[in-house]
């Protein structure tokens, strides 16, 4: 694989400052704003430079189209049943015949080995109607992570379109569960947010719920069980390695990072009272933020970590609460009928996701002062939000009346039919992990 | 022939390492110190528990179950079941040498963590009247399993009723 000339490798390397630059910055027909809008792209096959894989430009294309129709912002075409274009072409396309084709957006690419052994994967959007170039970017990846290139690549495309940070690079972990209702097998399994790369991260010979990342996304925080009791866990993701929140036999659950990874929240139960409580990530002597007789739990952080939202049934029924994340200042914030349940601040720390609990289990947002509430799901029973990291969608698990059986799904927080998540199996409890670096 | 000389395209490398990311400023935690003792004493570990099935079935036969059910939401133990546990307190004096883990759940018509909470709560009610006919509180371990193991399958009120419980549990 070392056959591209050092000087072409240099050249490629300080063009790159230059390119970065080369957004307009008037776009007429193609400015982004809204995820609702509904763009026909092309996405044909990347084409490759000698020594690359021209399959591989075909797979990456799949991967960018399969990505942005899941966003539900795009409809793409291609790359099958369409044609392809020459490298050359990737940087001048012949935007008439793609205006011929219907398309008014257009993902041009190619894939160039390297001397390491790495592959770039040269990302270009085009605005079709205007004909010009909006963005480029080339990524640099192991060959066999040319699928994380392809999510940057249609990260790329959709944040440059919609004007929403970019999602789609990340991963999602969950309880997988398969087996009977009555004797149901619970794993974590962490996947890539298209579904693919799934692995399993315990065995299943014991009851786990609630897995949750860490803010840089190298660990997990998670209710295992020791001893037969629920006990808070900490898990590298890379070594596998993990540990005992609290020791000493506390019942521990309902844990999350807070947002400069420092510090874990949780729920503690003893004497038929359950308590938040925050603990130094690394350990340490966990501090009571909550006292009222009750069941106070699901705590979350807001994303400048100074505030945590929480349910407590103190007052009666389950409802929302916020504290300062000292514990100091808590209010109700959570009205009208029924009880609300599992809240999870937004990244953008103006909505507050939630289990509305009435005749059935719905998930909702709210202002994060409260009030606006809006219902984005109607089924038996939906519940355990977590957002994506660009808070445009919320995802949450689906329980099936009978059958118990758990899926997946995520739902635009504008509106719209929630769309289910790829998992082999039955799936709950997701988290959505940050975007990766 | 290497066209990609002429392309305009950026190419950064993707950097797998940390980025730049600013943390928000930390929570500062107050003078708050107040750490619960366990209120579990010193029955509580972190060492795995081990089933005794035939002692288990003794305990069964004797005390005439190692069941006591709940209403919906509720946490309150009936007249029947106060009966039962008066029986199961009976057996666990008259087998001093074992444990008993106090294990709660609820019905599947509540979200996970909050079924952690009421699931404990069961069992701690169960857990306090067992303590009051005589079972010493270090004998006795309290905990929770939400909604994760029900016992009956459906999702009607038969099986909701059987699965908000509080199983008494001969460990060693």
């Amino acid at each position: 694989m070392r056959f591209i000339p050092f000087a072409i490798l240099m050249t490629i390397a300080s063009a790159a400052a230059a390119a970065a630059q080369d957004q307009p910055s008037d776009v007429p027909e193609l400015v982004g704003g809204s995820v609702k809008t509904n763009v026909t792209i092309a996405i044909p096959a990347m084409p490759a430079s000698p020594g690359a894989s021209d399959a591989l430009g075909r797979q990456i294309a799949e991967v960018v189209s399969s990505d942005l129709r899941s966003t539900g912002a795009f409809t793409p075409l291609g790359p099958n049943g369409i044609g392809g274009y020459s490298v050359a072409q990737a940087n001048a396309p012949a935007y008439a015949d793609w205006r011929s084709a219907g398309a008014t957006a257009l993902v041009s690419g190619y894939v160039e080995a390297r001397a390491d052994g790495r592959v770039t994967v040269a990302c270009l959007l085009h605005d079709v109607t205007a004909g010009r170039q909006l963005a480029s970017q080339g990524f640099t990846v192991a060959a066999t992570d040319w699928r994380r290139a392809a999510h940057k690549c249609a990260d790329l495309v959709y944040a440059r379109l919609t004007g929403e940070g970019a999602y789609l690079d990340t991963r999602i972990v969950y309880v997988a569960e398969s087996g009977p209702k009555i004797n149901r097998v619970k794993r974590i399994a962490l996947m890539d947010s298209d579904g693919s790369n799934l692995r399993y991260l315990t065995l299943g010979q014991s009851t786990v719920t609630t897995p949750r990342f860490s803010p840089d996304g190298s660990q997990l925080v998670y209710t295992g069980t020791l001893a037969r009791k629920p006990r808070v866990f900490v898990l590298d993701v890379a070594s596998g390695r993990e540990r005992l929140l609290v020791p000493g036999g506390a019942m521990t659950f309902a844990p999350r990072f807070s947002p400069d990874g420092r510090q874990i929240v949780f729920s503690w139960a003893q004497g038929g009272n359950t308590d938040i409580f925050v603990v130094g990530a690394d350990g340490g002597t966990p501090q009571r933020l909550t006292s009222a007789p009750g069941a106070d739990t699901s705590p979350s952080y807001s994303p400048d970590g100074r505030r945590i939202v929480f349910e407590s049934d103190r007052g009666g029924t389950q409802q929302l609460y916020v504290m300062n994340a000292d514990g100091s200042g808590q209010r109700r914030i959570s009205f009208g009928g029924g009880r609300a349940a599992s809240p999870v601040w937004s990244p953008k720390g103006d909505l507050i996701a939630f289990t509305r609990i009435g005749a059935g289990f719905r998930i909702g947002v709210m202002n994060a002062s409260g009030g606006g509430e809006r219902l984005l799901t109607d089924a038996w029973q939906d519940e355990g939000p977590s957002w994506a990291p660009n808070g445009q969608f919320v995802l949450f698990h689906r329980t099936a009346q009978g059958s118990g059986n758990a899926t997946l799904y995520a739902v635009p927080i504008t509106g719209g039919p929630p769309r289910r998540m790829p998992t082999p199996q039955g799936g709950s409890d997701p988290s959505w992990s940050p975007l990766k670096n | 022939m290497r066209k990609s000389l002429t392309l305009g395209a950026a190419i950064v490398a993707l950097s797998l390492a940390g980025c730049g990311r600013t943390p928000p400023p930390a929570t500062t935690v107050p003078a708050a110190t107040e750490t619960p003792a366990d209120a579990n004493g010193a029955a509580s570990s972190d060492v795995e528990l081990t089933e005794l099935p035939a002692m288990q079935a003794d305990l069964i036969a004797k005390a005439g179950s190692d069941t006591v059910y709940f209403g919906t939401d509720q946490y309150q133990l009936d007249p029947q079941s106060k009966t039962t546990l008066a029986a199961q307190a009976k057996w666990m004096l008259a087998n001093p040498k074992v444990r008993a883990s106090i294990e709660g759940h609820a019905d599947e018509r509540g979200t996970r963590e909050y079924n952690m909470a009421l699931g404990e709560r069961r069992a701690n009610a169960t857990r306090d009247y067992l303590v009051s006919q005589g079972v010493p509180t270090a004998r006795l371990l309290v905990t929770s399993w939400g909604k994760e193991h029900p016992v009956a399958a459906g999702s009607d009120e038969s099986a909701w009723a059987q699965n908000r419980r509080a199983v008494t549990l001969v460990v060693k």
